[in-house]
C-alpha cells in the first residue's frame, strides 16, 4: 500500500503541490487526472522516489521511504516519450532490470520472452529501439516496466504520444496486461475519457492539489466541485451562472430561466448551472415544463461523422452541444437549445455540489 | 572568387539555359577550380618532399624530374627525426587520453546539474581557449622544471589539457543534451549504479561526441607548437620543434623538411576520415 501523506513540492517559490494525501491499494488502478501543470508528473516522480517532497511523507506498506532515492525502491515507470537504450537490443532493452537485479540467465530468458509475447514485440527482440515505430518503442518500455514485477507501477501518460489507433489498441491491453502482476498501478492522464474506459479509482488535480479522489465513476457522476466536474468534462462542460431571488432565478443578463425544481430548497444566492455537453440539446420535441430553452447563437460546428459537436453562444456563456451524427449548423445562425435542469449539477457560490442529478445517468 | 561563376542560384538566366543545353558543367568547374586552390600548397610540399633538394632550388617545374623517395627514408632511418614522431604521438594520445576521462563526468555536470554558478564556471572554461598560450609558456617552464617535469611528455601532455579539456567539455556538454534526462531516470529506476550507467548506457550513446571530442583535442595538441617546444628539449623533442631545428652548415635541407611535412599532415586526414560525420557538430560544439 501506497500512502501519501500531506505531501507538497515547492521548486523555485512555486509550488507545484501542496497538500497531496493519497491511500493506494496493491492491485488497483489508480487514475491522475488533470490538465497539463496540473501536478500529475511532479507527483510520480514523488512516489517513484525520483524526486522528494519539501514536506510530507511517502509510505510504502507502513515503512516511511520519504528520503529513500529511486534505486532502492521497487517501482517501474513508463514516460509519455519513448524511453528506451537505443544502443541496446529490444530484447536487451527489456532485460536490463533483471540483469542489473542479477537474475539467473534462464530466468531472464523466460521473463523477458513472457513480456515480449505479451506486448506482441516478439518478432523484434534483436533490433534497436530506434528501428521500431512508435507503438512498438512505447511497448518495449512499457515490457521493461512489466518485466521487473515492481510493486509500484507508475504510467505517465504513456498513450499521449501515440496515434488514434495505437492507443485504443493499448488502452484496451494495458490493464489487462498489468492486473496480474498485483501492482499498484498509477496512470496519469489528461484526458477524461481515458480515465473512463480504464476504471479503477480516480484522483483528480488541480493546480497541485487534489480536487476529488474515489471509484472514477463515482468522481465523475458527483464531482463535489466545480474544478472537478471541469476536469472531468471532455468536451468542456457547460455551465451558467445564476442568481436565485426568492422563486425567480436569472442568468447574468438579467433573462429570467425556468430552472424548475433543481433549485428549490436553496437559499437565495449566486449559484453555477453545469451540466455536460450531450445534454444541451437541438430538437424542439426536448421543450417541457423542466427544460431551460433559450436562444443561441452558433459560433463553430465541429463534425466527426458519428459525432456532431456544436458550439454556440447562449444567454452570454460558450456553451457546446454533443449531438449524434451529422447536425449541420452555419456559424451565426440562430438556434434554440433546450437542457433538462432536472440533470444539471448545481454548485453554491464556493463551486461545491449542492444538487446532483436525480438521474443516474445524467451525468 | 566563384561570385562570377554562379548564375545556377539565382533565376535560371540565358547564360545558364545555354550552359546546360550544351552540357558544359559550371558547378563542376567552380568546384575544381576551389579544389585547385586548396590543394595547391600541399601538392607543393608533396613534389618538394620528392624531388632533391638541387632539383628544388635549380628549376621550376610541375612534376619532379626524377621522383625520389630518399627524403622519406631520411626521416624515417634517422632517430633525430622519427624519434620526434614518436614523441608527438605519445604526448598527443597521453592529452587526449586525459582531457576526455576529465572532461567526460565534468560535462555530464554540466548537462544534469544545476548547481551555483555553474552557467560562469562553463562560460569561463571556454575562455581559458581564448589565452593565447605564450601567456601560460613562462609558468609551465618554471614549474614544470622545479618539480622535475621539464622535458617529458607528460609535461606536454598536461599543459595542453589547458585548452583541451575545456573545449571537451564544451563539445562533450553539448552531445550530452541531446540525450534525454528520462533515460538516466530510467537507469535508475531499473537499479542502475552511477558508474554502470555512465559506462554501459550513457557512454556508448554519446559515442560519436567522444570520438569527436578526442579527434579535436588530437588535432590541437598535434598543431600546437609552442608549449611543446618550451617545456621539451631532447628526449621528449616533439616533431614540431625538429622541423624548425633543421638549419644546417649547408643551408636548409628542403626535400627533407617538406617529407617531414607530408609525415605530419597524414596522422590528422586519418583521425578525420574516423569522425567525418560528426565533425561539423563538433565544431558547433555539440550544439546542432
Amino acid at each position: 500500500m501506497l500512502i501519501l501523506e500531506n505531501v507538497g513540492k515547492r521548486v523555485g517559490g512555486e509550488d507545484h503541490l501542496s497538500g497531496v494525501s493519497l491511500s493506494l491499494e496493491r492491485g488497483t488502478l489508480n487514475n491522475l487526472l488533470g490538465p497539463t501543470l496540473s501536478g500529475k508528473t511532479s507527483l510520480m516522480r514523488i512516489m517513484a522516489g525520483l524526486d522528494a517532497p519539501t514536506s510530507g511523507r511517502v509510505l510504502i506498506d507502513h515503512r516511511d521511504v520519504t528520503g529513500i532515492g529511486v534505486r532502492d525502491r521497487d517501482v517501474a515507470m513508463v514516460y509519455q516519450q519513448f524511453i528506451n537504450y537505443p544502443t541496446l537490443t529490444v530484447y536487451e532493452n527489456i532485460a536490463s532490470p533483471l540483469r542489473v537485479a542479477r537474475l539467473p540467465r534462464e530466468e531472464i530468458d523466460r521473463r523477458v520472452r513472457e513480456a515480449a509475447e505479451l506486448l506482441r514485440l516478439a518478432p523484434m527482440l534483436e533490433r534497436t529501439p530506434l528501428h521500431l515505430s512508435g507503438g512498438q518503442q512505447q511497448r518495449c518500455a512499457l515490457a521493461r516496466a512489466l518485466v521487473k514485477q515492481a510493486d509500484l507501477v507508475l504510467l505517465d501518460e504513456p498513450l499521449a504520444n501515440l496515434d488514434y489507433k495505437l492507443r485504443e489498441e493499448l488502452r484496451v491491453e494495458l490493464p489487462r496486461i498489468f492486473a496480474a502482476s498485483g501492482a499498484i498501478l498509477v496512470y496519469a492522464t489528461t484526458e477524461p475519457e481515458e480515465a473512463l474506459l480504464l476504471g479503477g479509482n480516480t484522483a483528480t488535480l488541480h493546480e497541485g492539489r487534489i480536487t476529488q479522489c474515489g471509484p472514477t465513476l463515482e468522481v465523475y457522476r458527483r464531482p463535489v466541485d466545480l474544478r472537478t466536474a471541469r476536469a472531468f468534462s471532455d468536451p468542456p462542460l457547460n455551465s451558467l451562472p445564476v442568481t436565485k431571488r426568492g422563486t425567480g432565478v436569472q442568468a447574468p443578463d438579467g433573462t429570467s430561466v425556468a430552472v424548475g425544481a433543481s433549485l428549490a430548497g436553496l437559499p437565495d444566492g449566486a449559484y453555477t448551472l453545469a451540466f455536460r455537453p450531450h445534454l444541451l440539446g437541438l430538437d424542439p420535441s426536448k421543450a417541457g415544463p423542466r427544460v431551460l430553452s433559450a436562444q443561441g447563437r452558433v459560433s463553430v460546428a465541429e463534425i466527426t461523422g458519428s459525432e456532431s459537436f456544436i458550439h454556440l453562444e447562449v444567454l452570454g456563456q460558450k456553451w457546446v452541444s454533443l449531438t449524434h451524427g451529422v447536425t449541420r449548423a452555419a456559424p451565426g445562425a440562430d438556434m434554440t437549445v433546450h437542457v433538462d435542469t432536472d440533470r444539471c449539477f448545481v454548485f453554491d457560490a464556493d463551486d461545491q455540489l449542492v444538487v446532483v442529478p436525480d438521474h443516474a445517468e445524467a451525468a | 572568387m566563384s561570385s562570377t561563376s554562379m548564375p545556377e542560384t539565382g533565376t535560371p538566366s540565358e547564360t545558364t539555359l545555354r550552359t546546360r543545353g550544351r552540357g558544359f558543367p559550371v558547378k563542376a568547374l567552380v568546384i575544381v577550380v576551389y579544389l585547385v586552390f586548396l590543394l595547391l600548397p600541399i601538392y607543393w610540399l608533396l613534389t618538394m618532399a620528392l624531388k632533391t633538394n638541387q632539383e628544388i632550388l635549380s628549376t621550376f617545374n610541375l612534376f619532379p624530374d626524377n621522383p625520389t623517395l630518399a627524403n622519406f627514408t631520411v626521416i624515417l632511418t634517422d632517430p633525430a627525426w622519427y624519434m620526434g614522431y614518436v614523441n608527438s604521438t605519445i604526448y598527443v594520445v597521453l592529452n587526449t587520453l586525459i582531457s576526455v576521462t576529465v572532461a567526460l563526468p565534468a560535462a555530464y555536470a554540466f548537462s544534469r546539474y544545476r548547481f551555483m554558478g555553474d552557467k560562469h564556471l562553463f562560460f569561463w572554461l571556454l575562455t581559458n581557449r581564448m589565452a593565447p598560450p605564450a601567456v601560460f609558456a613562462l609558468p609551465f617552464f618554471q614549474l614544470y622544471s622545479s618539480i622535475g617535469l621539464f622535458d617529458t611528455s607528460l609535461a606536454v601532455a598536461l599543459a595542453h589539457c589547458l585548452f583541451n579539456v575545456p573545449l571537451a567539455v564544451w563539445i562533450l556538454e553539448g552531445f550530452m543534451g541531446g540525450v534525454p534526462r528520462e533515460i538516466d531516470e530510467t537507469a535508475y529506476i531499473d537499479g542502475y549504479s552511477f558508474p554502470r550507467f555512465f559506462t554501459r548506457i550513457f557512454m556508448p550513446l554519446i559515442a560519436p561526441g567522444i570520438g569527436v571530442a578526442a579527434f579535436f583535442c588530437f588535432m590541437f595538441s598535434w598543431v600546437e607548437l609552442l608549449l611543446a617546444r618550451t617545456l621539451t628539449s631532447v628526449d621528449a623533442k616533439p616533431i614540431s620543434a625538429t622541423m624548425t631545428r633543421t638549419v644546417s652548415a649547408s643551408g636548409l635541407d628542403w626535400g627533407v623538411l617538406a617529407a617531414a611535412g607530408i609525415l605530419t599532415i597524414i596522422p590528422g586526414a586519418l583521425v578525420i576520415y574516423f569522425v567525418r560525420n560528426y565533425i561539423a557538430k563538433g565544431f558547433a560544439l555539440g550544439r546542432v
